[in-house]
């Protein structure tokens, strides 16, 4: 390890100590915050139709409905927690409290900063999917068929899902104005959840080409896409080399200029 | 004596239609452990000098030097040897404000241990232990102050940066500042702060750059300064007769060395000897004087004889 590397890691720790003593403040918010919009989905959904009697039509390939949800859920966790975790705080903290700077001025190169903030994010994203994932399990008036057969399978995906998640919560926390949270909610964050094969296997839009080609630009599409190759491999999915690498070119490209925007909006 | 920071010839032009000059040459030398004072109205160009020397702005042009190291070129060496408290309040408001200390030190690398010590350390030199658990947002404004500076210092940098650090502090607490800061300057940290009070940079500065529209106007010691500007006295008088005929009564006079019109009157620049305001006051006697202001030789005099405005304007 050299002496760079080692000047570092010290601060990095300090970063993430400091993020995590924020987060164990208010894991209560962050816990409801996480879980609302999954668990409402899937007592609606898996529960509360089925058992009225209104079954939801099955989607390609015979698969049902709770078991489609599973990854899908798990990965729309992660990209709201990559936004309430990463993007919401450092829209504020990079807008008129500069409460940014102090960490700023760290003895460390400037994209440190942003970095450890897509890492921890990326944690936290992780934290998020696990803490759903129980409900989507336990949750449904009808079988999951959950199978992980391939461990480190879905330890790569779990691990590209929550980087580009975070990502996507770096670039849109430098590249939004606080007073343009609500709008962003709207216009960026709705769509990507409904058009991002959550609710559906992504081959499931077929009959609809034009959809089913214009949603590949959506990253929340091959982060649930490639849960579903690790998490239920009996349902139509992606191929998982064009999955990977895709969530690969995405994380990156969003880190990119995720930490582009941050050295913008902290060096005049 | 050594150098702390060395400034050359910076220039600043922020982008925009139209771009805005903030900086249009700024040269300086700050000595090792003195107390230097930037002193200029709001917009003159201190704020943006700061931010260069403590990496947060890119020159246009020019050079500059903190800590021996080259701004530009080795901007983490500089962040390692400087502090820095910012004008507005920069606490992270979502940490109390001893943690506000204690993660501080962990960005400079110190050891949890370490870390908790120091920040214990400062908490009591700057008498804020009792608001240990506190958030940033529940301190009053000079407690605020005194975390921000206490959290600046928390990783012992050479070069401790304070922008604007009493600006709307109470006058007690702002006495209670200067103190902290010459105890700083007498542990061997060089101190460099911008400030509109006259006041804080005679008596808190040993060296003062007077700063508008992005230039140095004077540079020296307050008594330099004063006496290099020549002993001035600037007498504001108010009156109700005709400004033109008074004005030509007094332009005249020994002594008096610039005249302007002022709102209620006229600004007069005279020798500080004391023997012009009599004679202003007798020839200005048939012009129905009403009232008559004169501010002895200070860095405002100054200010106001090298601007021909007062810094508050």
């Amino acid at each position: 390890m050299n002496s760079v590397t080692r000047s570092v890691i010290g601060p990095v720790l300090g970063l993430w100590a400091r993020d995590f003593r924020v987060l164990r403040r208010e894991w209560l918010p962050f816990f409801l915050r996480t879980i609302m919009n999954p668990l409402l989905t899937v007592f609606v959904f898996t529960y509360v139709l089925p058992r009225s009697g209104q079954h939801l039509p099955v989607a390609a390939g015979a698969m049902n409905f709770a078991t489609v949800l599973v990854p899908g859920l798990v990965a729309v966790a992660m990209v709201f927690t990559g936004v309430s975790a990463v993007a919401l705080p450092l829209s504020i903290e990079l807008g008129a409290t500069r409460e940014i700077e102090d960490r700023v001025l760290a003895p460390v190169p400037l994209y440190t900063v942003p970095m450890a903030k897509v890492a921890f994010g990326a944690f936290q994203g992780m934290l998020a999917g696990a803490a759903i994932f129980p409900i989507v399990m336990v949750l449904p008036a009808t079988e999951v068929h959950v199978r992980v057969a391939n461990f480190p399978l879905l330890a790569l995906f779990l691990f590209l899902a929550s980087w580009t998640a975070a990502s996507l919560g770096l670039f849109l926390g430098t590249a939004v104005r606080p007073a343009q949270i609500g709008l962003m909610f709207a216009v960026i964050l709705t769509p990507i959840t409904f058009l991002g094969c959550v609710y559906y296997p992504w081959a499931s839009l077929g009959p609809i080409p034009w959809l089913q080609y214009g949603v590949l630009i959506n990253p929340l599409v091959y982060m649930s896409e490639g849960l579903r190759i690790a998490l239920t491999p009996d349902v139509p999915h992606m191929a998982p080399i064009a999955t990977a690498v895709m969530l690969t070119l995405l994380a990156s490209f969003l880190t990119f200029l995720g930490v582009r925007g941050f050295v913008r909006r902290v060096v005049a | 004596m050594s150098v702390a920071v060395r400034v050359r010839d910076i220039t600043k032009t922020y982008p925009g239609a139209p771009p805005v000059v903030a900086l249009a040459g700024i040269s300086l030398d700050v000595t090792a452990g003195t107390i230097y004072g930037l002193l200029g109205p709001n917009g003159a160009g201190k704020t943006t000098t700061i931010g260069i020397c403590t990496t947060r702005v890119c020159a246009t042009s020019g050079t500059a030097e903190v800590a021996g190291r080259v701004l530009g070129r080795d901007d983490v060496e500089v962040r390692r040897r400087i502090g820095v408290a910012a004008q507005a309040l920069t606490l992270d408001r979502a940490c109390t404000v001893g943690e506000n200390l204690y993660y501080h030190c962990r960005y400079f690398g110190m050891n949890r241990h370490d870390s908790r010590q120091r920040a214990d350390a400062l908490l009591e030199r700057f008498r804020i232990a009792d608001r240990r658990d506190a958030l940033p947002s529940q301190l009053s404004g000079g407690l605020a102050q005194r975390a921000q500076v206490a959290r600046a210092i928390a990783h012992h940098p050479e070069v401790l940066f304070l922008d604007e650090p009493t600006a709307g502090l109470d006058p007690q607490s702002r006495l209670a500042l200067w103190d902290l800061v010459r105890g700083l300057r007498d542990d061997g940290i060089t101190v460099v702060l911008t400030t509109h009070y006259m006041e804080e940079a005679d008596r808190l500065c040993e060296r003062v750059a007077i700063v508008d529209h992005g230039r140095i106007l004077a540079e020296g010691t307050p008594e330099e300064i004063k006496r290099d500007a020549g002993g001035s006295s600037i007498v504001d008088v108010a009156f109700g007769g005709d400004r033109m005929a008074a004005r030509a009564a007094v332009a005249s006079m020994p002594g008096v060395k610039d005249v302007q019109e002022s709102e209620r009157g006229l600004r007069l620049v005279v020798d500080a000897d004391g023997s012009v305001v009599p004679r202003v006051v007798s020839a200005l006697a048939e012009y129905h004087l009403t009232d008559l202001r004169v501010t002895e030789p200070s860095l405002e005099s100054v200010f106001i004889g090298l601007t021909g405005r007062d810094i508050r304007e």
